[in-house]
């Protein structure tokens, strides 16, 4: 790391005086999570959530306003710049934990309890006792055959299709928003604006992409979260992932917004870089659930 | 490596906390604050679960159900897990490392100020969330704090109140552990090396650690149950090609670490108090800090030791088995190590030194008991009695618990500026190592004898032992009450404590007045004071 | 200040505590030897780490406490600040637990890899759990019934039931149907459950494993010929509400008192319905001595 133009001691790390972020988050978290509990107990109306929800974006808007009024006020020296990336790689990587539960219940189902369950070795009275007529095989809705169309039957999507084109749409924005970051260090603030754009448009292609995918597979392929094991980590992987892909894409607009403003500086850019990262990590998650889930 | 090497307070008032109630607490971004909060809390919870295990135990006082439904039971049971292991110690060791580490490191407050506030405030939320459901239809989660399904599936209103509780806590954890590593990476004074921290922050960088890899999958399991109750997936259920030792196996290798977590912090508090009562430097610290990562790593290995008796293929059973053993070298390690430094040394026994060395006397045991049921064919016998009941509350209670009131009562000086009563302090150590034997130990015998766990009522051959057990579950908690009225008495007044409270003792805590200011290490400390607070090692 | 000697006599103290009630329940204290051909081996492998723990015990605490009655500083001693650390020491104390473990290890693992040798099954019996019973069903016969706790138990155990549980025989260890097996066979169990998960446990059996919805499980034993006898045990793993209240209960009968058993049983399944069925079994249950009482 080089020098920095911060008006501030660059000696002194920035300790925040006290703030009212903390509580309004917790108690934002506290009303979405009794909102979610309503909503699933149907205690309440359909928009239970909605307040929690408010709450919570309103911390997200506030708290990261607060940091990047310090942060353009020259506030944070190179310390608190790198407290900042240590905990953004951290807080991904208990990310990429969450995922590997995820994928871990598709390896353990598919590997292990499928064929158990078809009375592979040890496991013959499973099949001898309980599912006579069940052979391992995947895709499968299990041996009681769970959900689907009306005949218990569902479809997947083939790998070689939509996913495949999501898969490109993905691996370009890894690119598009790698040039922006090239860009950002060499000064160059019309390509990184073009880049940084075409990163998030991307992103919502992909979203939007996505969606059109579920509504396939509910509607026509019989292919449900509630579609036995296969739809289930299906739907959980993608959707995670997905929900990861929306989140990601704000962040990419709310840099992009920022990079308009002339914030960020070919030094200076963490909050650039975090998202980056995150996006990186984004399309990581989806490199392995493209090959796991969809194809083989 | 970076250091921050000066802290711009942004505090109007330079020196001292804030004015105003809310501002000082709830709004608070000094670790000192905020430590002290964590650790109310904590206290708090050990009290409420703590009587939750006396409804337990006087359920259990005799055969027959006497006072409470077998529902209710389960439910208290649940409970008082959930609260004593998420509730209380967790928040306790997050608490004495937000007051301890920038202390001890030289770092004018912890790296996130505002996020530590907030991983704080998330919990009093979260568990006022998980209390609420013994007030909501169908009564509270009564599964067992492991939560396994299909019978957690059963709960009614409650389970979704419960998982999200689980949530918060987990969001709450992973962001103090975040804090933890940075702070311990990135804040460390000039001249405060990695093998110049105190085994303190060493074990809590580790627990860290582990924090960061284990709660995002406890939070993907309990995420699992919620959808499989109310989405239809069928993570858990055969009939959909699922399998509900999946979820088992999901939990315990979050669970396997978390008993980590709670007992490796206790390590490293065991490991600063006992040379300082031995006047003597720790023996073997690299070798200490070589064992607890490899507890670290190898608790990730041994997860199925809690799933023998689920039908595992005899390859998985023999693995488990032997990585389970594996732990014991490690551990083994530490305790030798302890044992050395008392060698040769010139003790004393205050009041940490006691507990500590009950510590070492008791969670020893435990550990043993532990290497007991990792033997697989004995571990047949012995899965789902008391026998197991008595392992874990021997390595949590005077193990965990112990060594936060050992920290307490190391740092309380410290930290209030006072000393606290000597003679109570060591009344309650003498009632709680009496009573902590006679609630715990007889329970090895009933687990042999044949007493399943989580049962409200029994046969009468276990009558005796179930009576002793009770006996000493209330004298116990009533010896507890000492506790919060020493830290009271001594918050409120007492002899003035010496900046460098006990002889023996090193380490940059020391050099700092007692008590300790709002504000420390805004510059940090000099080589000097690095070398004189460092041990020899 | 409290010293040494405090500790001990406290110590001494709380084992007297311990040992008051003893007399009455000494036979109570630990694992049973068991009844089956494998039983008496898992309980060995228990004594020896057990007793592998004590020894251990015996040298780690008899050096701590060495060093904490001799090193004390109000007698004096002087702390050698020197002693840092000693690799000679430290590779000893690693490599000679390692030892120990190794010794335990293969005990067990030969122990364990005979456990899971399943081959030869002459009776196999499918075990279902349900909230709050077992059924059994006898798959070579092709009967079957349901065991429940014995309703002199479950009277008395109802919240303020007002009956002592001490008058009641086998209070909570008794069934109106216990399962019946023949001694000096190897008996197969294939556990399954209708709802939730339960395990099915008998100490003296030395078997415990988990009854899942939807899986097959399976263990086996085989009692010892002279065994003839009533073997006791419980679900052990939390199913809900009564999860305390499914005992097990095993009748262990000679060959030949089986095959009539099974007779009798055959002709007419149907029309032995829980009540006439279960008030002989339940009588001879209650007056044989229960072989792990105590
Ligand atoms: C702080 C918490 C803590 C700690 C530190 C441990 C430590 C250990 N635990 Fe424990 N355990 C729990 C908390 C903890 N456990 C809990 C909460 C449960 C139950 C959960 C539930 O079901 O609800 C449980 C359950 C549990 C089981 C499952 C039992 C069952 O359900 O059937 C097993 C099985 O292997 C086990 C093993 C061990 C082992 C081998 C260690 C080892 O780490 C111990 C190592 C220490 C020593 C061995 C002593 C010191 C060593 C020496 C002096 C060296 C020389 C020694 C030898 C060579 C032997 N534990
Ligand atoms: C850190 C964790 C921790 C701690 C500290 C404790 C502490 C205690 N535990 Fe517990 N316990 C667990 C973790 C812990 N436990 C876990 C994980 C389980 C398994 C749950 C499951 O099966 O799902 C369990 C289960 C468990 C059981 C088995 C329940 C069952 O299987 O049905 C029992 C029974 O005796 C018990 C008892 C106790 C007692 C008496 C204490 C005591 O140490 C508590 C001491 C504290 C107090 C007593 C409070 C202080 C004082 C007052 C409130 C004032 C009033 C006092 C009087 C008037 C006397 N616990
Ligand atoms: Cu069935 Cu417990
Ligand atoms: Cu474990």
């Amino acid at each position: 790391m080089s020098t920095h133009t911060a008006a501030h001691d660059a000696g002194k790390y920035y300790v925040p005086h006290s703030s009212h972020w903390p509580i309004v988050g917790s108690i934002g978290l506290a009303i979405l999570m009794w909102g979610a509990v309503a909503l699933l107990n149907e205690w309440g109306p359909g928009w239970v959530m909605l307040p929690g929800g408010l709450i919570i974006a309103y911390l997200f808007v506030g708290w990261f306003r607060t940091i990047i009024g310090e942060n353009q006020a020259g506030m944070y020296n190179l310390d608190v710049d790198k407290s900042f990336r240590m905990g953004m790689i951290w807080f991904i990587a208990s990310e990429v934990l969450f995922f590997a539960v995820f994928f871990g219940a598709l390896f353990y189902t598919r590997e292990l309890s499928i064929p158990w369950l078809s009375g592979e070795g040890v496991k013959i009275f499973n099949k001898l006792l309980i599912w006579q007529n069940y052979d391992a095989a995947w895709p499968t809705n299990g041996p009681g055959v769970i959900g689907g169309k009306a005949d218990g039957t569902f479809e997947t999507i083939p790998a070689f299709g939509l996913p495949a084109i999501n898969t490109a749409i993905l691996l370009t924005s890894g690119v598009t928003i790698t040039i922006a970051h090239h860009a950002l260090r060499a000064g160059n603030r019309a390509i990184l604006n073009i880049f940084l754009a075409a990163t998030w448009i991307l992103g919502y292609i992909f979203v939007y992409l996505q969606a059109t995918e579920y509504h396939h597979a509910y509607t026509e392929l019989g292919l449900k979260l509630s579609t036995g094991i296969y739809g289930a980590t299906f739907f959980m992987l993608t959707g995670f992932h997905g929900l990861h892909v929306t989140i990601g894409a704000i962040m990419l607009t709310v840099i992009w917004a920022r990079t308009m403003k002339g914030h960020f500086t070919a030094q200076r850019h963490f909050g650039f870089e975090a998202v980056a990262w995150y996006w990186h990590f984004v399309d990581v998650v989806w490199l392995i659930l493209f090959v796991f889930v969809y194809w083989i | 490596m970076a250091h921050a090497a000066h802290a711009d307070h942004a505090d109007h008032e330079h020196h001292g906390p804030p004015k105003g109630f809310i501002q000082r607490w709830v709004m608070t971004t000094n670790h000192k604050d905020i430590g002290t909060l964590y650790m109310v809390f904590a206290g708090l919870m050990f009290f409420i679960g703590g009587a939750m295990a006396l409804v337990i135990r006087a359920e259990l006082f005799q055969p027959g159900l006497q006072f409470v439904d077998p529902q209710f039971f389960n439910s208290m049971t649940t409970a008082h897990a959930l609260m004593m292991v998420f509730g209380a110690v967790m928040p306790a060791w997050v608490g004495v490392a937000n007051w301890m580490i920038p202390l001890q490191i030289g770092a004018p407050d912890m790296a996130l100020p505002r996020m530590n506030n907030f991983s704080f405030w998330i919990l009093p939320f979260a568990f006022l969330l998980l209390i609420s459901t013994l007030f909501v239809p169908g009564g509270s989660p009564a599964g067992g704090w492991t939560l396994y399904p299909p019978l957690t599936l059963q709960g009614g209103d409650a389970l979704p109140m419960a998982i999200f509780a689980v949530h918060m806590m987990g969001i709450s954890s992973i962001m103090g552990a975040i804090n933890v590593i940075v702070t311990l990476m990135n804040m460390r004074a000039p001249g405060v090396t990695l093998l110049r921290m105190p085994l303190f922050c060493w074990t809590w960088l580790i627990t860290a650690y582990l924090l960061i890899l284990v709660m995002p999958v406890l939070a993907g399991a309990v995420t699992m149950l919620l959808t499989d109750h109310f989405f239809g997936t069928t993570f858990f259920s055969a009939a959909g090609g699922g399998d509900p030792v999946l979820y088992q196996h999901i939990f315990w290798f979050f669970g396997h670490p978390e008993v980590y977590i709670l007992i490796l912090p206790a390590f490293g508090v065991v490991s600063e108090i006992i040379p300082t009562f031995s006047r003597k430097p720790l023996f073997g610290y690299e070798s200490m800090v070589y064992a607890t990562a490899s507890i670290g790593f190898l608790s990730f290995i041994v997860w199925a030791h809690h799933m023998f008796t689920v039908g595992m293929p005899l390859a998985g059973q023999l693995f488990f088995m032997l990585t389970t053993m594996m732990i014991a070298v490690p551990t083994g390690v530490k305790v030798f190590n302890w044992s050395a430094t008392m060698w040769k040394g010139s003790i004393s026994f205050e009041p940490p030194m006691l507990f500590a060395i009950c510590f070492l006397f008791l969670f020893t045991i435990g550990g043993f008991s532990g290497l007991m049921l990792a033997i697989t064919p004995a571990d047949f016998q012995y899965h789902d009695t008391y026998f197991v009941v008595a392992h874990f509350h021997y390595v949590l209670v005077p193990g965990a618990i112990f060594a936060i009131m050992a920290g307490v009562y190391y740092w309380l000086p410290k930290w209030t500026g006072h000393m606290y009563n000597m003679t109570l302090a060591k009344w309650h150590f003498w009632m709680s190592t009496i009573f902590v034997n006679v609630l715990f130990f007889p329970q090895h015998f009933l687990g042999l004898a044949g007493m399943p766990r989580r049962i409200p009522d029994y046969s009468t051959q276990f009558a005796e032992w179930n009576m002793v057990s009770s006996i000493g579950a209330f004298g116990f908690g009533v010896s507890q009450l000492m506790f919060p009225i020493a830290i009271w008495q001594c918050v409120k007044g007492g002899a003035r404590a010496a900046d460098k409270v006990w002889e023996g003792a090193h380490g940059l805590e020391w050099e700092l007045p007692s008590p300790a200011p709002y504000h420390t290490w805004e510059s940090p400390p000099s080589m000097a004071q690095i070398e004189h607070g460092a041990p020899a090692h | 200040m409290l010293r040494k000697s405090a500790f001990l006599g406290a110590v001494t103290a709380a084992l007297a505590v311990l040992a008051a009630p003893a007399h009455a329940a000494w036979s109570g204290l630990n694992m049973p030897v068991g009844v089956t051909t494998l039983s008496g081996e898992i309980h060995g492998l228990h004594m020896l780490i057990l007793w592998v723990c004590v020894a251990i015990a015996i040298v780690v605490f008899g050096w701590m406490i060495y060093s904490l009655v001799k090193f004390r500083k109000s007698q004096g001693a002087v702390p050698d600040t020197q002693m840092l650390h000693s690799t000679k020491a430290e590779i000893i104390w690693t490599i000679i637990p390692v030892a120990i473990l190794v010794a335990m290890a293969v005990p067990a693992a030969s122990t364990l890899i005979k456990i899971e040798d399943d081959r030869g099954a002459q009776v196999t019996i499918k075990v279902t759990g349900y909230q709050w019973k077992w059924q059994y069903e006898y798959l070579d016969e092709g009967f079957s019934y349901f065991s429940t706790l014995a309703r002199d138990s479950d009277a008395a155990r109802q919240l303020d039931s007002g009956v002592d549980p001490k008058v009641v025989p086998n209070y909570l260890l008794n069934v109106d149907n216990a399962l019946v097996v023949p001694v000096g066979r190897k008996v197969r169990l294939l556990l399954t459950s209708q709802d939730v998960i339960h395990a099915w446990w008998v100490p003296d059996l030395a078997v415990k494993k988990d009854a899942i919805p939807g899986v097959m499980n399976q263990l086996w034993f085989e009692i010892q010929p002279d065994k003839v006898g009533v073997y006791r045990g419980q679900c052990a793993e939390l199913c809900g509400r009564d999860h305390g209240f499914m005992p097990i209960v095993v009748e262990a009968k000679s060959a030949e008192d089986y095959a009539a058993w099974v007779a009798s049983k055959k002709p007419a399944p149907a029309a032995a319905p829980a009540a006439e069925a279960a008030a002989p079994a339940a009588a001879a249950v209650t007056t044989t001595p229960a072989a792990n009482a105590g």
